[in-house]
Formats: structure tokens, sequence, C-alpha cells
């Protein structure tokens, strides 16, 4: 190949160059739904139900509509043909609650909502809600799934007695073999604990008909435009066409934006009946009480082992607590605990058993991880078990079961196919960065002393990059556009939507390499379907790996453009394009993409069957999933007099396969551990028998807080995905996965001494304390 | 998160606030307490009187033993100020556990001890101090004990009309010893426990202790036994642990998502014992 004469741009992929969204985030100039206003626009309250459980006898609203200032109250009634909040998830036999956007006869959680009041600004309409009389019936509710599956248990939903949504099989191998041949097997009861996904920006919608044109924008703060477009288009019977859903700046969403919410739907409906533009702001308690929650499943494992630690079958049931409808993913969510169940290991044999149960409580849906670190739980936590069993060292265990590097691709008991890896590179690492074997002395000698020192791994694997469309509810590929303007810059178009994960600047990044432009030609558009080509949206560590790889095939279809344009403008055949440039390989001679792009757009003359003007657009449908894998290695002390858990050293080690922006994975890793300990140490969604959420505000629902970190050692291995042509596999979700296994493994095996052998999160300093107090006194 | 209307006054002089007042208004400092409970609409006052424009309410003053401390002091200030951390560290130590910068920027040690939060830090370490609370009303001016001050849960000596004018605490000269240990409440970061110790040696005997208890129970109050045991002795380790355990003699605990009542028993010596040991260990 011949060489070019242009200096190439220096490399963006792969430098820790700083998120170009920041200046606007930190100098407080980015637009949220709530910045948005609109001449003559109103403002939408929603009364909620008090009540878990009761019949409506009656609701008054004839004070709130006298109230000055009010436009319109409007019951479940008025709204009957709005249509109700949609669920994606489809398995057999499921029984899906039909969830209207208001109440209409009961009420069947708390938080439920009743009546929305629109008023001429958010106060009235706050007041006019505080003037409609409710007639309830309250009846007894169920909080718990294990009690709304016994017998006699409060009906969640009348026609559907026994509070199941579904149950759920699947297998692998020859489970009954495996658990017939086992020289031990291990039992164990693990709950992951419910929830509550909190944002920096609750949700917020405002929506804007117009009548003349049948056209409709709705501004939400969502993860998925599309997919509300798509599906609040379809449910008031507007066209999709003339439907814009904007998701402009949004404060983050963990998942708990993908779906498509009440609000959403009733805005858009009110602001038709009204023909004016409304506003509604999630209060936080809202937040706490009527975005989804998360996780809430009660696991019972059951795991055969030969006498050399060999793993050989795992029966897995889950209790996944439903709540009291379903959003858009809320049934799929524990099937994904199923196919991760196996974890990094070879294991043969599998059996799963799902049983879905109602509550009179918010519905559960995916939570950054979503059903992954629920089955990385528990299947490190069962390990653990298996190892202190036979009296193996926890690591040795690992090593012994993981897939071996020559097995890849490898196709695991529960039907998935593990693109590639070197699992054993991330524990050895982290052991290394730990001095693994220093520190079991340490705790020998730590022990000695009578403190409670812990050493816990994690060795965590994830499916990532959502997916190949047949696995998905609604499709799993993704879309970009390119367009290289008149004057040389670049737009991207993309399809996903971020919030925080900061691809304006990674896409910038591989735009920068593929055209050998600089990072600051490179605009990055995303969020407005108006805008941007379909897209499926950002959630389960899907964007870079799948729209960064329909970006990169859209630039490869661009370059192909420039190069004609260039053979052209150069007059040869025999052209390079490369840092930016497009060379005659014989004369030297050269143009850039600057010029190229005037050529194309002034259109003087063309090259053979090429248009005008520098565009691709690019729809790539993934053929599988990516499996990022990593192992975390955590060390803790628990105060003995007082039960606190301290974190002495965190270390994480990731493998996200390629990585674009080492910063950015930085941030990634450390935001997810934080949630990862959350859920280990502090977080619960905690309800009272009659369904009231206790923590329903940050006053007693404990989010972590930065002085509450440890310090974060982190450090990567590399295994580049086939799946694509970047080898990116994404490391969205990775850090809370590996997180809460391997801080309860560190404290568990800190307790050991006192025959503590399992522990349920969160480890609250006075469920520790206890033990340890009845410990010393046993 | 929408408060209900209200009439907003800030009257630049105390007299026109306390005849605000006498007419029904209640008074607001720095809102870090009252303002989330409007926003949950749990309080909807109809007149607020801002007491943070009102001349000379802010103020920290030494006057022989004594020091003074406006009412519409912030917790920043409390912690900050040379003379406090000189005179009446406790005070100031206290102060500096108050929730996090934004708050104690904010926030008042009137509007603290008025709103009497059965988990608030200040009132352990007043009562550890025998502080005076002065009341002033439109016609009135009385100062009551910190001990009398807090009566219950939200509940204290003020009356209808009433403001806290300022909070006086004693210098304390060189031979105290003092230390405030706080559990916090993961969640809200106020006090499952917290324990104000203030103890003067005389020799090599213990001459004077007082500690205050927050967090415990329905209110702040004042550990009498466990003071008592100490007085007269050295202040051993071994001392110090049977001093401790009695802090909580009697209590009836508070029990909720974050502790049970025994936990937090438990956790009140254990601070116990921790703030004694550094009060005593403090003694210059
Ligand atoms: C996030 C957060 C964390 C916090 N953490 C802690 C903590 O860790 N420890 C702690 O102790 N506190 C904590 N607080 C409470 C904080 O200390 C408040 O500042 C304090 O309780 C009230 O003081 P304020 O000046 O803000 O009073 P306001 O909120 O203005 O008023 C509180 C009440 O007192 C009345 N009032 C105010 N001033 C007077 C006066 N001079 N005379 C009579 N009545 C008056 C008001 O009418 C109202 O009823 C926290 C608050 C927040 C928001």
């Amino acid at each position: 190949m011949a060489t070019t004469t242009i200096t190439k741009t220096e490399k963006l992929v792969g430098k820790r160059i700083r998120r170009r969204e920041d200046p606007r985030l930190i100098t407080g100039t980015a637009t949220y739904v709530d910045d948005i206003k609109m001449p003559g626009m109103l403002y939408a309250a929603i009364l909620r139900s008090p009540h878990a459980a009761a019949k409506i006898r009656s609701i008054d609203i004839s004070k709130a509509k006298a109230l000055k200032g009010v436009h319109a109250v409007f019951v479940g009634e008025d709204t009957k043909n709005a249509g109700a909040v949609p669920c994606g998830a489809s398995l057999p036999g499921l029984r899906v609650p039909h969830h209207n956007v208001l109440a209409i006869d009961r009420v069947y959680l708390v938080g439920h909502p009743v009546a929305v009041v629109v008023a001429t600004d958010r106060y009235i309409a706050r007041d006019g809600v505080e003037l409609i009389e409710v007639d309830y019936e309250v009846e007894n509710a169920v909080a718990d799934p294990e009690k709304a599956l016994a017998p006699g248990a409060h009906a969640v939903h009348p026609q559907w007695p026994d509070n199941v949504a579904f149950t759920f099989h699947q297998e692998g191998g020859d489970v009954t073999k495996a658990f017939a041949e086992a020289d031990v097997i291990v039992k164990q009861r693990i709950v992951s604990q419910r929830l509550i996904p909190n944002s920096m920006e609750t949700r917020g919608v405002v929506a804007d008909w117009h009548a003349a044109d049948r056209t409709m924008n709705l501004y939400t703060s969502t993860q998925a435009p599309h997919l509300v477009r798509s599906l609040v288009a379809q449910i008031l019977g507007l066209e999709e066409n003339r439907f814009r859903v904007v998701a402009p700046e949004v404060g983050g969403g963990f998942g708990a934006k993908i779906q498509t919410y009440a609000e959403e739907i009733l805005l858009a409906w009110i602001s038709m009946k009204l023909q004016k533009p409304v506003k509604w702001i999630e209060s936080r308690r809202e937040n706490f009480l009527c975005t989804i929650h998360g996780r809430g499943h009660v696991d019972f494992y059951e795991i055969a082992a030969k006498r050399d630690g060999t793993i050989t079958g795992i029966k897995l049931k889950i209790i996944q607590d439903l709540g009291a409808y379903f959003t858009v993913l809320t049934p799929a969510i524990p099937t994904l605990s199923v196919l991760m169940m196996p974890g990094l290991y070879r294991t043969p044999s599998i059996s799963a058993d799902i049983v879905g149960a109602f509550t009179n409580c918010t519905p559960t849906d995916a939570y950054r991880g979503a059903g992954r670190p629920e089955a990385t739980h528990g299947i490190e936590r069962m390990v653990d078990m298996v190892a202190a069993e036979l009296k193996m060292d926890p690591a040795e265990i690992r090593l012994k079961n993981f897939v071996r590097n020559e097995e890849f691709p490898f196709p695991t008991a529960t039907g998935l196919v593990y693109d590639s890896g070197d699992y054993s590179a991330p524990l050895k690492k982290a052991m290394e960065m730990a001095g693994y074997d220093k520190l079991r002395k340490e705790q020998v000698e730590a022990r000695k002393q009578g403190r409670y020192m812990g050493i816990g791994l994690c060795a965590y694997g994830e499916i990532c990059a959502f997916g190949p469309s047949p696995a998905t509810p609604a499709g799993g590929w993704e879309s970009a556009t390119v367009k290289i303007e008149p004057s040389g810059q670049v737009t991207v178009l993309t399809g996903i939507s971020p919030h925080g994960q900061g691809e304006e600047t990674t896409f910038a990044q591989i735009v920068g390499d593929e055209l050998g432009v600089g990072i600051d030609d490179v605009l990055v558009v995303h969020g407005d379907t108006s805008m941007v080509p379909y897209g499926i949206g950002t959630f389960g560590s899907r964007s870079t790996a799948v729209g960064g790889t329909a970006l990169y095939f859209a630039l490869q279809d661009l370059k192909a453009t420039i190069k004609k344009f260039g053979e052209m403008l150069l007059e040869s055949d025999d052209v390079t394009f490369a840092g930016g440039q497009c060379t005659c390989n014989k004369s030297g001679k050269s143009i850039g993409v600057k010029g190229i792009a005037a050529a194309a757009y002034r259109a003087m003359k063309l090259p053979p069957n090429t248009g005008p003007g520098l565009v691709a657009t690019h729809f790539w449908e993934p053929p599988n999933f990516t499996f990022p894998f990593g192992a975390h290695l955590v060390v803790t002390e628990v105060n003995g007099e007082t039960g606190d858990v301290s974190i002495k050293r965190y270390i994480a080690i990731d493998d996200c396969g390629n990585i674009l922006n080492p910063l950015i994975v930085d941030g990634q890793v450390h935001g997810g551990v934080a949630q990862g300990i959350g859920q280990a140490l502090w977080e619960q969604a905690v309800y009272d028998d009659n369904g009231q959420l206790v923590t329903g505000e940050f006053m007693d629902y404990t989010m972590p807080r930065a002085h509450m970190m440890p310090w974060i050692e982190s450090g990567h291995t590399i295994t580049p995905t086939p799946v694509n042509p970047l080898g990116v596999k994404g490391v969205g979700e990775a850090g809370t996965i590996g997180a809460s296994p391997a801080v309860v493994n560190s404290v568990v095996d800190a307790l050991s001494p006192l025959g503590v052998r399992h522990l349920d999160m969160p480890l609250t300093p006075e469920k520790l304390w206890k033990l340890i107090s009845a410990g010393r006194n046993a | 998160m929408i408060p209900q209307q209200f009439e907003y006054s800030a009257p630049k002089t105390l007299d026109e606030a306390l005849g605000l007042l006498a007419e029904g208004a209640r008074p607001l400092a720095g809102g870090m307490s009252l303002i989330p409970m409007m926003k949950l609409r749990l309080s909807n006052p109809e007149h607020l009187v801002d007491l943070g424009r009102i001349k000379d309410l802010s103020y920290i003053r030494e006057q022989g033993t004594v020091i003074h401390i406006g009412a519409t002091t912030t917790h920043h200030d409390v912690e900050s100020s040379p003379l406090l951390r000189g005179k009446c560290p406790l005070l100031a130590e206290t102060a500096s556990h108050i929730g996090d910068v934004q708050v104690r920027n904010m926030g008042t040690i009137g509007g603290s001890v008025a709103h009497a939060d059965p988990a608030a830090d200040y009132p352990a370490a007043l009562q550890a101090l025998e502080a005076k609370i002065v009341l002033k009303g439109a016609k009135s001016e009385r100062t009551v004990s910190a001990a009398d001050f807090f009566v219950d849960t939200f509940t204290t000596a003020l009356e209808s009309g009433e403001i806290v004018r300022e909070v006086i605490v004693p210098v304390d000269g060189s031979g105290t010893g003092t230390s405030y240990q706080k559990v916090l409440q993961p969640a809200s970061g106020f006090a499952i426990v917290g324990i104000a110790v203030r103890v003067r040696k005389q020799g090599d005997k213990v001459a004077m202790a007082r500690i205050g208890v927050t967090g415990l129970s329905n209110r702040a109050f004042r550990a009498t036994a466990a003071e008592k045991a100490l007085e007269g002795r050295s202040g051993s380790p071994a001392e110090i642990q049977a001093v401790a355990a009695l802090v909580g003699q009697g209590v009836d605990a508070n029990s909720d998502l974050h502790a049970s009542a025994d936990y937090r028993l438990h956790l009140a010596s254990v601070y116990a014992a921790k703030a004694l040991a550094v009060a005593l260990g403090r003694i210059a």
C-alpha cells in the first residue's frame, strides 16, 4: 500500500478526552423538560391514591373545578379511551393487567393516579388536587411477593386470585443427573431487595398538540424517544409521522426511563383535549412511588458440585416481585437473570423456574443491570458457599470453573453464545493488585486479634449490547446518519438516546478517526425523533456497541462516496482516503474533506453513479449480544462493636472490550460501583403490610453519597468482541453488577469465623451487630 | 412539592416581627426544616415572618463568663467562630456535624432549637452546656434552661408569639474537655444517637461531668445518673465503660427502620464511651 504524504490527525479513539457535553451541564445552561416554557402553557398535577388497595366509591371534583385558574379536571372515566400503559414483554400465558392512565373503579398501589388537575400554574394545579374528594373503600393489601403467593392472600387483581402473573421454565443439559451424581449440593435462599432508582432529574413531560396540522410535540425525560413515539401515537390513534418526541437533556435514567409511562399518554391526551401545551413535572415523592423500582427477587438456589470443585448443575427458582401492573419490560427482567445464571462458569446443566407475583407495589422493571445483578449476586454467592463447603479458596474454585479461552464462542446451558473472553485474566489481575496472598495472611492475624476482616471476590459476566432483534421486544438494531455539511463539518444523527453516558464525545472520537477531522468539527445529535433516524434507545449497555457500530458502518459508506469524489477531483483512479485527505498515489496531489464537501454540494460535476451531497445512513443489526466480564475484589472490616462495615480496598478490573475513552469508562465504572455498593450496604425499598412505602423519600432511603464511597482502584483487561468491528462490549452496568456480590462476599468472609455463611442485603450495621453479639455470646 | 399560598414579610426590626408573630404569623429562619415541610404540605402557615433581615439577631458575643449567640446565627458561623472554638468548643464541634455545607450555611441555631427535632444535634450540646435560651414575645422576655426548654418531640417551652431570641452558653475555662460523637442516620444524616460530653477535672478526679444525649428518645436530655457515676472518679477506661452503660438506663428508646430501640441503646453506650474518652483526653 502506498504511503500518504499528508500527516494524519492525531488518533482520538483510546484517548482520555473530556466529555463535550459537560460544559453545558456544569454551567447550568442545559435544557431539561422543566426548562421548556411555551406561550399559554398549562400545568398538570396528579391526585394519587394514598391507599395500596381500595375501591373508588365516588370522586367529587366540583370544588377543584371551581378553583380560579383551574382549566380542567379529569378522572378515570374521562380517560377510558386514552388507552392503557403498554407492556412490551410477552411470555406464554402472561396475565397483563389493564392499567388505565387514571384509575377507574379501584386503585391497587399507593401512588396510583386517580385524577388530574390542569391549571394556569403549578401552584393552582396542586391546590386543585387537594380539593378533590375521593371516597375509598379500603381493602387489605399485599406488599410482599412470598406472602402474595401464599394461599388466601389478598388478590391484587380480583380476576387472578393466586396473584401469579406467569410462570416460566427453562432447562439445559441434564440437571437431574448432575444433582444425582453430585458430591456436594449447596442450597440457599437469596434476596435481591427492591431498589428505587433515583436520577437527579425526575420524570417530566410537556405535550404540545397542534390540531390544524394534527401534529404532536411531546417533550419527555426518556431513554427511548422513538419507542415512546410509536407507543403513544398508537395508543392515542395518532399518526406516527406527525408525532414528534423530544428527549431534551435527560438527567439520568438508569433504566427507569425506558418505559412509556401513564403521564406521557395522559399529557398528550390532555393537550389534545384542551388544545394547549401542558406540562407535568414529577416531584421527588412521586418519583419514589410512581417511577419503576428495580430488583425485587427472592431466589432459591441449589448448586451441584464435584469434590474437586467442578460445578455441574444449578437449580434456581425465582420469585419476582412484579408490583401491581406492568411497564414496558416488567415480566421480561427475571428472564435475563435466568439467561445469565451460569455466570462465567462452564456449568453444563441448569434448570430455572420463575414465578411472577403481583403485589400492591410499584412495578419493577429494568434498573441498571436489569436481571444480571440478581443473577450475578446469586451465582457469586453460591460459588463462595460451595468453596466454603469444600474448604477451597474462593479464587481457586472460580479459576477452576471458568469457561476456557479456547472454548469461545461458548454455548451456555441457557442457550446463549458467549462471544469472547479470558475470564481468569481480570481475577488474576485483581488478586495481584490486591496482594491476595498477603491479604489472606493479614486476615489470619486480624482474626487472632478478634477483628473481622473480609476479602470478597466477584467474577461477573454480563449480557450487553441488546441485542439481536429476535431476542428483544422492540427490535435490537440501531441506526446512524452521518452528514458532511457543505462547510466540511460533520453532523451525526444517532438513534440512541444518551443521558449521561457521553456518546456525544465517544461518537465524535469515532468520526474523528474515520474521517480524519477534528473532534470539534463533529456534532452528535440525538433524542429528537424529527431529526434522527428511528432508533431503539439507550439502555442495556448497548449504545456504543450497537449504535456506535451503526455509525461505524455509515462512516464506511460515506468514506466510499468521499473516495469517489476524490478520484473525480484528483482525476485518478488510484486514490487513498486517510487522515482526512484523498491523495492520489501517483501524483501525490491531495484534497481534504472540506474541499470534497464543497465540491459534492456545489455539484458542478459528479462521479459516475453518484448524486450530490455527502450523507450516509446505516441501520445495523447485531449478530449476537456482547458479554463483558471482570472481577472485583473488596477488602472490608466490620466493626465488632457497632456492626459498621468499612471498605478498606475496592479493586475493579473490568473487561469491556476495546476502550474508546478511558475517562468515560472510569466514570461508568465508578458510578456503577457506587450503585452496587448502595445495594449491598444501604438501599432498600421498604413497604409496610398495608403497602405504604416507608422509604418514600431521601430522609429514609439511603442513597450512596460521595463521602460514603471508598477509593476505587480500577484496571482493565481488554478482550475485543468479534460481534462488532469496534470490538467494544459495553460498560454502563458492569460496576453495578460486580459490586454487590463482591461486597457481600467480603462481609460474609469477615464474619465467617462466627459461622456466618450467607447474608441478605442491605448489610445494615444493626443486622451485623446482632450476628456478632449473638456469635460472641454463643 | 409545591407549598400552599402564603404571605411573606421580612421586617427589619425585632419589634415589627414580634408584632406580626403576635397576630399569628410563623417565623422563618434558615428554612431548612420549615420549607421542606411546607413543600410536602405537612405544614401550611398562612403568613411567614422572615427573621433573616432583622438587624442584630445574628451575633456571637462574649460577656463575662458566658457567650450570647443570636437566633439567626448560622450553623456555619457557629462552627467557624474563633471565639466559640476557643471558649466553647463543644458547640462549634456540634455545629460542624449538622447536615452538609449548604444546610450549615442556611440553617440557624434559633431555628434548630425551636424546631426541636428529637434527632437534631444542637440539643445534645445545649443540654451538656446547661445553656440558657432567651425567649422573647411582643411584651415579654424570659430565660429558660435547656433542660426545661426541650419538652417533647417537636415541642418546646416556646409559647405562641414568642421567638427564640438567643442562646447563652458558658465560657469553658481551662481544665475542661468536651466532645460530640454522633452516629449518622445514613439516609438523612441526622443523629441516630449523638452524645455531647463536657468534663472538668480537679487534680486527677472528675469534678464535673455533663452528658447530653440526642436521637435516643423523644427529646434531648441529660444523662444525670451517668454524670453522677463519673464525678469523683479518675475516668479510667473501666470507669468510662461503666458510666457509658448508664446513659440509656431507663430511657424509652426510639425504634425505627434505621435502628431498633435495643441497637440505639447499645450505640448510645458505645458512643458515650467514645465521647467520654475523647473529652477526658482533651482536658488541657
Ligand atoms: C438536608 C438536611 C440535613 C439536615 N441535617 C441535620 C443534622 O444532621 N442535624 C441537625 O441537627 N439538623 C439537620 N438539619 C436541620 C437543620 O439544622 C435546620 O437548619 C434546623 O433544624 C432549622 O433551622 P432553620 O434556621 O433552618 O429553621 P427554619 O426551618 O426556618 O424553621 C424551623 C422551625 O423553627 C421555627 N423558628 C425558626 N426560627 C425561630 C426562632 N428564632 N424562634 C422561634 N421559632 C423559630 C420556624 O417557625 C419553624 O417552625 C438538616 C436539614 C436538611 C435540609
